[in-house]
């Protein structure tokens, strides 16, 4: 089951005969044919990794080294060893920042994950108009995150937004939502949820349509349900999708930043009077740049790296279960 | 399965790199301060960079570099305004270039709030003694001059603006709950703070859809400001920069006041500088305000044209007070320290600073410029032709120095964050003063 996981048999057509070709080539031409055989693939590759290099590992790495010192942005440097990765694991703001984005992670996710699979599967049967639905739910998407979150947040003012005036037809009080861990994981969730349900549900729609017919046919004729249909064969078909759709959001989610610094109003990265809703990214931001305090601000980088890794493996190990009696 | 888990792995790390990009990028994105004038013959003329942060008109020096330019083609001036968000996006930038050695501009503006960070830092800076400029001294109120000078005791910095300290309200809102909306009869109603809490209740009792004051900030820093000097001329951090928030009774005094009129119920719970507190400036949900000379600016730009002659201008309780103002400082990676000097002389000067009051309201810091009839007969049309010249003139009169530490940026961002808290019932007002406390203490560490 494992093995065949992602590498849906259809997709392995074309590759016997374009390779059989090649070979042909290279047997005719001498040593430097056989050398530009050799090299050029990595050539060709190589572009991407030189970036990478730079622009991935090489920061990566120097933030490893800035953790271990106590680095003041425009200031003295003097080596600490783990001493920042100590302090922190002690801190207790690093840790409330921990909880908002593991609690906003979880309130976003999961209902999105599920509404994405719903409006997939509805966008899978014969409709009337599908092409304007499909697309319709995708348009969120090419809205910026900046301006996504700028709407929401006047949406959720306290005095004069519009859905303290709609509760207000409910004898509901005006909620101050940035006020409360709640209510501000709440209201952020919803516009990580607006934004990126439809593009969950279009990938979902994807590999939906992967599935051969004939397995749901199969199914009717032995008088299986729609809903039966549903969980044997559609989810269990779409775990490998499920797990690529769980990677991303977990990583999109841990990493959450635009959204809350938006609904704060001013870019003071502290989400909230006492950090109601601050992000660990928010909270390395704080301490890089508002603090200036550098070697902590890139411990805690790690730290969220790390938490990342955590946070994949636990989902791994939760959707690998998925359909697991099939 | 190799695939997907190879790519979650790949996409977790490049997303971290970013992060870690984020961290160690160095800003360098400007082009070279010098392109011009680096490595050119001395006949051909120099260009002087100048850097400034601020919103709308912000320093307001479009008109004092023209007049420069045209006076001196040998040292011509180019201006730009970076950015209207000085503690997070101008300050960061600038200490990374700074650090870096390159990028910065020759003339670099600085909010009063990073002073003491500066001035623990003279190797960044350029001595402008050596170019002659000890001799202003005289032109400067003390507290304007003594933050210019860093911990080598060189000065390295000249006073641009001063914020000074009145009080903003509305007019209709006054009248409205029975008070007298003329700006000398207002000003009667609170010659200390208790009678100006007096007003208050009298106000709330009438007004039920608008609250007396806009939220904690504006409030904290005007009291404050006029309790620093009063013990020890000290605010956040002592004199040899060690943290006194627990102990200064000026902050303690401030903080209670705060505390008071929030469980009174005087305030919109607003903080200060956030779209809501723009639309209620706007849409009237509050009535005063503490306000330096900038904040007329602030204010204008947030209420808009409807809103002329609905706000005014009365005196501070209790006199004298100052909040904020921004610097001028030549870094020493500058190329032409000797011509930055000469343009930073003049911007400093009478005739810089008048211009720029006209321009963009930057209330002068020098008492030339203060003394000029341009700057204390100057009327604001907006605020019901209220003699701004002279109520902000008057507050700063006998203003004092505050000595600022070098995290006060800091320290104040995150007590002033606790205060918004405590306002909004997020922080019980029993637990809020060793709340206040801790993240003072945090942020300094």
């Amino acid at each position: 089951m494992t093995l065949n996981i992602d590498t849906p048999a259809p997709a392995r057509r074309p590759g016997p005969r374009r390779s059989s070709g090649r070979r042909a080539t290279g047997r005719g031409g001498g040593g430097l044919t056989r050398f530009d055989l050799r090299a050029t693939p990595y050539f060709l590759v190589s572009p991407y990794f030189l970036l990478f290099t730079l622009f991935g590992l090489f920061p990566l790495g120097y933030t490893l080294w800035a953790s271990l010192h106590d680095w003041e942005l425009g200031g003295d440097k003097t080596f600490l060893g783990i001493d920042n990765y100590v302090e922190l694991i002690a801190d207790d703001g690093f840790w409330n920042a921990v909880v908002n984005t593991v609690g906003i992670f979880v309130i976003s996710t999961i209902p999105q994950l599920i509404l994405a699979l719903m409006l997939a599967n509805a966008l899978n049967k014969r409709i009337r108009g599908r092409l304007f639905f499909r697309l319709g739910i995708l348009l969120p998407l090419v809205t910026s995150v900046v301006a996504v979150a700028v709407v929401f947040t006047q949406l959720y003012g306290r005095d004069y937004g519009m859905i303290n005036w709609f509760l207000g037809f409910f004898g509901v009080e005006p909620i101050e939502w940035q006020n409360q861990s709640w209510t501000a994981w709440i209201a952020i969730s919803t516009m990580i949820d607006w934004r990126w349900t439809g593009y969950n549900a279009i990938i979902l729609l994807a590999a939906m349509q992967t599935i051969p017919k004939d397995l749901y046919e199969a199914a009717s004729l032995d008088g299986a349900s729609p809903r039966r249909q549903f969980w044997q064969i559609t989810i269990p078909m779409l775990r490998p999708t499920l797990v690529f759709v769980v990677f991303i959001s977990t990583i999109g989610g841990l990493t959450l930043f635009a959204e809350p610094v938006m609904f704060e109003g001013n870019p003071t990265m502290a989400g909230g009077a006492t950090g109601q809703y601050q992000t660990v990214a928010m909270f390395i931001v704080k301490e890089a740049f508002r603090d200036f305090d550098m070697g902590y601000a890139s411990a805690a980088a790690w730290m969220l790296f790390a938490l990342i890794l955590v946070g994949i493996l636990i989902n791994y190990s939760f959707t690998r279960r998925i359909g697991g009696n099939k | 399965m190799l695939n997907h888990k190879r790519h979650g792995k790949l996409a977790a790390i490049a997303v971290t790199a970013a992060t870690a990009l984020a961290l160690t990028s160095c800003g360098s994105d400007e082009p070279a301060s010098n392109a011009g004038g680096g490595s050119a013959a001395p006949a051909e003329p120099v260009t002087i960079t100048v850097h400034t942060f601020g919103g709308g008109e912000n320093f307001g020096y479009d008109k004092a570099v023209e007049t420069w330019n045209a006076a001196h083609p040998n040292i011509q001036v180019k201006y730009q305004n970076l950015t209207d968000r000085f503690e997070d996006v101008y300050l960061p930038q600038l200490l990374q270039k700074l650090q870096a050695g390159s990028g910065t501009a020759d003339i670099v503006g600085i909010d009063e709030g990073a002073m003491g960070l500066m001035a623990q830092r003279p190797q960044f800076f350029t001595d402008l003694g050596q170019y002659g400029l000890q001799d202003r001294k005289s032109d400067f109120p003390a507290a304007k001059w003594e933050n210019g000078i860093n911990k080598d005791g060189k000065l390295f910095a000249l006073g641009t603006d001063i914020g000074g300290m009145a009080m903003c309200y509305r007019k209709d809102l006054f009248e409205k709950a029975g008070l007298p909306g003329e700006r000398d009869e207002v000003s009667k109603l609170w010659p200390d703070w208790n009678s100006f809490m007096e007003t208050g209740k009298k106000f709330q009792e009438k007004v039920k859809d608008a609250k007396f004051l806009d939220g904690p900030n504006t409030l904290y820093n005007t009291v404050l400001s006029q309790e620093a000097p009063k013990n020890g001329n000290v605010a956040y951090f002592d004199k040899s920069n060690q943290l006194i928030i627990e102990t200064n009774p000026a902050i303690k005094t401030a903080f209670d006041t705060v505390k008071a009129y929030s469980e009174a119920g005087l305030t919109a719970k607003l903080a200060s500088f956030t779209p809501e507190w723009n639309a209620a400036i706007k849409k009237g949900g509050f009535a005063v305000m503490g306000c330096p000379a900038w904040m007329v600016g602030v204010i204008e730009g947030a209420a808009g044209e409807e809103n002329k002659g609905n706000w005014d201008v009365a005196a501070v309780p209790g006199g004298a007070g100052n909040w904020g103002g921004s610097y001028l400082a030549i870094p020493s990676q500058s190329k032409h320290p000797k011509e930055a000097a000469e343009v930073l002389n003049f911007l400093t000067g009478k005739e810089g600073h008048v211009l720029a009051f006209e321009e963009a309201n930057a209330f002068p810091s020098s008492l030339s410029g203060q003394q000029d009839p341009k700057v204390s007969e100057k009327k604001n049309a907006f605020f019901n032709d209220a003699p701004v010249g002279k109520i902000f003139g008057d507050s700063t009169a006998n203003l004092l120095p505050v000595f600022l530490g070098e995290k006060h940026a800091q320290v104040k961002t995150a007590a002033e964050k606790v205060l918004e808290g405590m306002d909004k019932g997020s922080i019980p007002y029993a637990e809020a003063w060793t709340k206040f406390v801790e993240a003072g203490t945090k942020a300094a560490g």
